[in-house]
């Protein structure tokens, strides 16, 4: 039997008040995300059962039972505390999938600040305008990935603390910089959890837009309501499960659904810090017996076109419960896995924003391969018309998904940004930015994103940063970026440039250009495909038109061309 | 082509190794090390055709093709004409 039951019973009966009951959480209380994944589990007589098993790099592994949970937080927000850091301050963990990322995030919100876990893999500019956007104070990394804080830290003012978890001594540090060693610090036992409540400030993710800078997603603890939920009803995440999320915390799904879900439920998870080779992930599930399994479209399709024998090789019946979240996945997709797993992988749809899952499919419902499926009960989601926007109604029309506020993860703001968050919201409906139909039975079917917004591997990427990033290259005059469809990562960035004079087109070119993008700001926005054309399309105002290079793109009519420049 | 190790080595190092200390050796894994990410190994690929004047078909540029400098040699070798 599944933790929803029935889902028709369920959207009956709902009230987000069963998700407050189960957590013993009454309107005006003390609600602190950190102490309800480490500290209530502990109370509930699961101390020693493990949080967290994790694989790394060069084999090595490590394990972690919720009362480590409980001493590695109290000790890391200990430690924060007395460098300084108080309530509300930003500090980015920027780690990659290592222990201290997981214990970090619990410890900095016992203390009543705001975690900003930042995609370990970006570039010093991407890196810069998070911290500098957030007035980060403090930011937590490694060694690996200190220098490109180093390249930036001048730029930022706010930013007074450089902490290295894996310092070995061998180099000086610089102004700002200090060692923090979870292994060589005394377990803190005891520690003043700060009284966060409903509405305080927990954690800050950014995400990317079509204009503008990216813009941080600003979430409260009371966040932990919808999450806890919607990880017990549609991962279906139970006591003896051992659970594995993919989903870097760097972004939403590895925070939600990588920490707060699994660990507010008591829930053993597992954690693979390598690069990604399907061997290496069959090996993994089969090694700590994986039960329920919450994955992304990129991951499932390049598994796929790794094959089906290797699958043969391992033991892999322990699986049950298989989810996909960060893009649609594709029915091929969803038909391979119950031919290879036995299972379907059940489409799940949310995003940064809406901070937990809105509309899914569930276990026990009739699977629609291709459909991100059903809203959560208590969601009011709609297809809005794009014009009138008002819900449609129609089965089959293509409209704008949208969601009545009012869910309790849903963001309070964008940071610093409250206009384009005000903008969010129409006709009292939030309005996603993304395009669907509902059929006759009420399933969702995706279309696409209503802006230049680049989904590829399931993270978003904006063609304004890109853009904007290659005028900073020596030979590009002026670019259009546009998304390029591509078998597994479902889009690809690809960059359409006009050279400099002096420049000419070479295939060598085109490498420095990746690699100019990848550093900067990361491997997602480097373009896959560059180019070169003589002249950009226009409109008479001389905004770049991306929709007709979209449309070529895609292959797709091209629309109303009356302001394109040069057209009479 | 002893040649094609070094200086895919020293390119990897070059391109992708942010640690200064890493030591990097002909078999240390690279993709599922996470020194090479998967969407970065499509710039990997694009540096061996343009420096060798080949051309990798997609479903030979798999992670574990790609997975050490060892592995990226045989690949090339069946593509370079001697």
């Amino acid at each position: 039997m599944s933790n929803i039951g029935s889902y028709e019973k369920r959207v009956k009966d709902f009230n987000w008040s069963i998700s407050e009951k189960e957590l013993g959480y009454k309107e005006g209380d003390v609600l602190n995300i950190g102490w309800y994944c480490s500290d209530r589990i502990c109370q509930m007589g699961k101390a020693n059962k493990p949080a967290l098993i994790w694989d790394g790099l060069g084999g090595k592994k490590s394990s972690y039972s919720f009362n480590d949970v409980r001493l590695a937080s109290n000790t890391i927000g200990a430690f924060l505390k007395k460098i300084g850091v108080k309530n509300k301050d930003r500090v980015c963990l920027f780690l990659d999938k290592i222990p201290e990322l997981y214990l970090g995030f619990i410890g900095i919100l016992k203390i009543g600040a705001i975690a900003q876990p930042l995609f370990s893999a970006f570039g010093d500019e991407s890196l810069h305008v998070r911290l500098e956007n957030a007035e980060t104070t403090v930011i937590i990394t490694q060694r690996k990935h200190v220098s490109k804080v180093r390249k930036i830290k001048d730029k930022l003012p706010d930013l007074k603390h450089v902490i290295i978890v894996d310092h070995d001594g061998k180099k000086p540090l610089r102004d700002g910089e200090m060692i923090f060693s979870l292994k060589e610090e005394t377990p803190v036992e005891e520690f003043e959890i700060f009284p966060t409540k409903a509405e305080s400030p927990s954690v800050l993710h950014y995400t990317s837009g079509t204009t503008g800078q990216p813009k941080g997603v600003k979430h409260v603890h009371y966040s932990l309501i919808g999450q806890y939920l919607t990880a017990k009803w549609v991962l279906d995440l139970k006591d003896n499960d051992i659970y594995w999320c993919t989903a870097d915390p760097g972004w939403v799904t590895g925070t939600s659904y990588g920490i707060i879900g699994p660990w507010s439920l008591g829930v053993t998870q597992c954690v693979l810090d390598t690069g990604f080779s399907a061997e290496a992930w069959y090996k993994f599930i089969e090694k700590h017996k994986v039960t329920v399994w919450y994955s992304a479209p990129t991951a499932i399709r390049s598994l796929m076109k790794a094959g089906d024998e290797v699958i043969k090789k391992y033991d892999l019946s322990s699986l049950r419960h298989l989810a996909s979240v960060g893009e649609p996945l594709n029915s091929e997709a969803v038909i391979w896995s119950k031919k290879v797993f036995g299972k379907y992988f059940l489409d799940t749809y949310w995003q940064t924003e809406t901070g937990a899952m809105m509309l899914t499919n569930f276990p026990g419902m009739k699977v629609k391969p291709g459909s991100m499926g059903k809203p959560f009960p208590g969601i009011m989601a709609a297809v809005l018309d794009p014009k009138s926007f008002e819900p449609d109604g129609e089965p089959g029309k293509i409209g704008l998904i949208a969601f009545k506020p009012g869910w309790p993860s849903m963001m309070r703001t964008y940071w610093n940004n409250e206009e384009t968050y005000r903008a969010k919201f129409v006709n009292d409906w939030y309005v996603s930015g993304d395009r669907a139909s509902i059929d006759k039975e009420g399933y969702y079917w995706f279309v696409g994103r209503d802006d230049d917004v680049i989904n590829t591997g399931g993270h978003l990427v904006s063609p304004f940063e890109v853009e904007s990033a290659l005028l900073e290259h020596e030979a590009v005059a002026e670019s259009a970026v546009v998304a390029k469809p591509d078998e597994v990562n479902m889009e690809v960035v690809k960059a359409v440039v006009v050279l400099k004079p002096g420049f000419e087109p070479s295939e060598e070119l085109e490498l420095k250009i990746m690699n100019f993008i990848r550093k900067k700001l990361s491997p997602l926005a480097m373009p896959q495909e560059t180019e070169y054309v003589d002249s950009l399309p226009k409109t008479r105002s001389g905004k770049i038109m991306r929709r007709l290079l979209h449309a070529k793109e895609w292959g797709e009519e091209i629309g109303d061309t009356s302001t394109l420049e040069g057209e009479e | 082509m002893e040649d094609i190790k070094k200086t895919v080595l020293e390119y990897v190092i070059e391109e992708y190794v942010e640690d200064e200390d890493e030591e990097l050796t002909y078999d240390t894994p690279l993709i599922s090390g996470g020194i090479v990410d998967s969407f970065s190994m499509v710039s990997l690929k694009r540096f061996l055709e343009s420096k060798y004047k080949i051309s990798i078909p997609d479903e030979k540029a798999t992670p574990e093709a790609f997975d050490s400098v060892d592995k990226i040699y045989e690949l090339v070798k069946e593509f370079v004409k001697e």
